[in-house]
């Protein structure tokens, strides 16, 4: 397959080089554009080819050399990940950034249990998310240096009663990122979580009530600023940090007889 | 110094571990991804690293290359200013275990080494003998596989020519393993053009080199302030034939009528009887580089003191207190004194600059020029610095001539390095900057050096060499390396 591939990098015009998974849509896609603006090299990988690829097109003409290329990937096949890895590595000519936004939340009602939904959504959301970082990791451990970023959710802070397993996976992808955290810091390796509050997405379309809604393009522009700042936990707007935490202080006993 | 251990190739043995992607194979060998900068500091890259030490080990580094697919570069001291050493994603093959002395006749001064060893293992393990490379570089720490694959001179290029000219034979091995002789009689095509080939015919594996007999561990060295770029430039051409080395540091900050002031040195060998103790002068304890600068500073203090004075405005202060130093103690008749070789030679290792050039790095920019119309050539080039805001921080003038090298840059002229100090906010001048002196040295007929380029285009570059050059340069690389496994950033950048 003959693939147009990357522009030639020059020595006195070093780019970030980045792996965007799950960048064919909602704040992926937002955050491809706005990298690639920012001088990124971005390998963009999604399932939907075509868009993504648009995407990407659309990028590299506004940049005017070619900075991003798109990937077809499903990444609940983890065990294409390795291999798709070191490709991507290859042709990017080296890593210093991966951000892992894929994410599903396909529609639960109040009363439904689907072990189908649960598993697509942990799939999607967290061992994917594991499958990608890993490898990031371990490169980035040995190196010493490297910044992997995560998409979690602010849904990951509690267990609410909306959507037992969306939370659930977003939880274990903000407590993996921590882990990763607290293993990597030491090796010269930013850790950066996202919690993303509502952002106006395919995701939202199941949400029930839904307030301080900010477009993707916002979404991306506050990650963008989180990446460069390489802070550790943001939330995207940055206000629903007080809802968090008034959220995680509530006792029990009150968080169950709420509709939060 | 580099260790004389003996382990085992990285590269291992076992064929069916040969078989598995990179990283399973790394986790399994311990061969890891690893961070790479060159010299200047200015970018960096990751690469499969391997230190093989045996002929074996090399062996199989090549074959692991061929089966996963991946590229094979090779680093020898890691001294090149640009992307010359550098493979990203690839695999790096670095040299410096490969480092034995393998013969050396004290009554010829011929010397047989490999790829690995250092110019000052080799000066160290001469120099009691009587004898001195003919050829060295500003920094010891380069490898001599490195130096011939680059061709390095000094600063008597003009007279001696590049380490190539002084290179009796090598062993060199072809990415399929097989190693090949190669000397003026036998296969002399690729004798001329893997001198110079940057790395991308085949390793050296074993190198004859030619030193000069020297009678004394002392030079007699004459130092002068010079007024201006044509002043200095007289002062070569008036001593070119009295001299063994020449070198002049420019202060590229002030213009008109100061553009081009500076400084020169000028080195001549003592001749026999001349040094009334040659056993002492001789001995490595005369030659040793001192741990402090004017006698009193410890050299580790060096980069903090000097980093408030890396900017524009600092360095233009070092720059003039360095000059009128020079002025005040030598003016512009000179003083004349004695010193040890390595003490002349070795600046880039008595002072570390390279740890006060910050986190951007700098870039070296080296033009040579045809001897003819240089003087206009270079104010052309030091002036166009002051325009784009970007002086340069160290110029280093030296003289050339011709050689029968097929890549080389060498030719009847003089060059001038020129170290630009790069930051967040001048990447893009500097860019600017390159591509503007790239058209003027050009139109002068002038060359460029790969060991220190981190700025050319594939289209200057076969403006300077010519078509015809590189045709043959890639028709012996085919021949050499028929699979295209040889591969750096330079020469993806340049020739790709």
């Amino acid at each position: 397959m003959t693939r147009e591939t990357f522009s030639q990098e020059r020595p006195l015009q070093p780019e970030t080089k980045t792996i965007i998974v799950g960048a064919s849509s909602g704040i992926g896609a937002a955050l491809l554009q706005a990298l690639v603006l920012r001088g990124h090299r971005v390998a963009a990988l999604a399932r939907r080819y075509e868009v993504l690829e648009a995407s990407c097109d659309e990028a590299n003409e506004r940049a005017g050399s070619r900075r991003a290329v798109a990937y077809e990937h499903d990444v609940t096949d983890f065990a294409s990940v390795p291999a798709l890895f070191e490709q991507i590595s290859r042709e990017l000519g080296g890593l210093d950034l991966i951000v892992y936004v894929a994410g599903a939340q396909p529609d639960v009602g109040p009363h439904e249990y689907s072990i189908e939904k649960d598993e697509e959504m942990v799939k999607v959301n967290l061992l994917g998310a594991m499958a990608w970082l890993n490898q990031a990791a371990c490169r980035f451990s040995e190196v010493g240096r490297g910044h992997i970023v995560g998409v979690s959710s602010i849904s990951g802070d509690r267990g609410r009663s909306a959507f037992p397993g969306y939370h659930a996976s977003k939880g274990g992808l903000s407590i993996y990122l921590e882990s990763l955290r607290n293993r990597l810091s030491r090796r010269g390796v930013t850790v950066t979580t996202i919690k993303p509050g509502f952002v106006d997405t395919r995701l939202l379309a199941n949400a029930a009530k839904t307030f301080w809604v900010i477009s993707p393009e916002e979404a991306a522009q506050q990650i963008v600023a989180a990446i460069e700042a390489r802070r550790q936990t943001v939330y995207v707007p940055g206000r629903w940090r007080w809802v968090s935490l008034v959220i995680q202080l509530l006792p029990s006993f009150l968080f169950r007889r709420l509709s939060v | 110094m580099t260790s004389m251990t003996k382990q085992p190739a990285a590269g291992g043995n076992g064929q069916q571990r040969l078989n598995q992607s990179p990283s399973a194979y790394q986790r399994e060998s311990g061969v890891r991804q690893e961070r790479v900068s060159p010299w200047g500091g200015a970018s960096d890259s990751t690469s499969y690293v391997f230190r093989p030490s045996t002929l074996e080990g090399l062996r199989d580094v090549f074959a692991y290359a061929r089966r996963s697919g991946l590229t094979a570069g090779f680093r020898g001291g890691g001294n090149s200013y640009g992307d010359a050493a550098l493979n990203d994603e690839n695999i790096l093959i670095d040299f410096r275990r490969m480092n034995r002395i393998l013969d050396w006749d004290p009554a010829s001064g011929t010397i047989r080494v490999e790829p690995g060893v250092t110019l000052q293992q080799l000066w160290q393990y001469v120099i009691e003998d009587g004898w001195w490379p003919p050829v060295v570089t500003g920094t010891m720490k380069i490898t001599m596989g490195g130096g011939l694959a680059m061709n390095v001179h000094g600063k008597n290029a003009w007279k001696m020519g590049p380490i190539g000219e002084h290179t009796l034979d090598f062993e060199l091995m072809l990415p399929d393993g097989e190693v090949i002789h190669c000397s003026r009689e036998e296969n002399a095509d690729v004798f001329h053009a893997a001198i110079g080939g940057f790395g991308m015919l085949g390793a050296f594996t074993a190198i004859t080199l030619q030193m000069k007999r020297v009678y004394s561990g002392l030079l007699s060295v004459e130092a002068a302030a010079s007024p201006n770029l044509a002043a200095m430039m007289a002062y070569f051409e008036q001593h070119l034939d009295e001299s063994d080395y020449l070198v002049g540091w420019i202060d590229a900050f002030p213009g008109g009528e100061h553009l081009g002031r500076g400084q020169v040195h000028r080195a001549v060998y003592l001749g026999p009887g001349e040094d009334p103790a040659p056993e002492v002068t001789l001995t490595l304890a005369n030659q040793q580089i001192p741990d402090t600068i004017i006698g009193i500073v410890p050299k580790i203090w060096l980069p903090p003191l000097m980093r408030p004075f890396y900017n524009n405005a600092g360095w233009r202060l070092v720059c003039h207190a360095k000059f009128l130093s020079s002025l005040v103690k030598e003016g512009y008749d000179g003083v004349q004194y004695q010193q040890p070789h390595a003490h002349f030679h070795f600046l880039l290792d008595a002072i570390p600059f390279k740890n006060a050039y910050g986190p951007a790095g700098i870039i070296q920019y080296q033009v040579f020029v045809p001897a003819d119309t240089a003087e206009g050539t270079l104010t052309t080039l030091l002036e166009m610095g002051h325009e784009h805001h970007m002086p340069n921080y160290l110029s280093v003038l030296k003289r050339h001539r011709p050689d029968p090298f097929l890549m080389t840059h060498g030719l009847d002229g003089y060059s001038l390095a020129m170290d630009f100090h790069l930051n967040e906010g001048n990447r893009a001048r500097m860019r600017q900057l390159a591509r503007e002196m790239d058209q003027v040295v050009l139109d002068a007929g002038g060359r460029f050096y790969f060991a220190k380029d981190s700025t050319l285009r594939p289209d200057v570059v076969r403006a300077y060499l010519g078509p015809e050059t590189i045709t043959r340069f890639r028709t012996l690389k085919e021949q050499c390396d028929p699979e295209g496994l040889l591969e750096t950033n330079l020469w993806r950048r340049l020739f790709a």
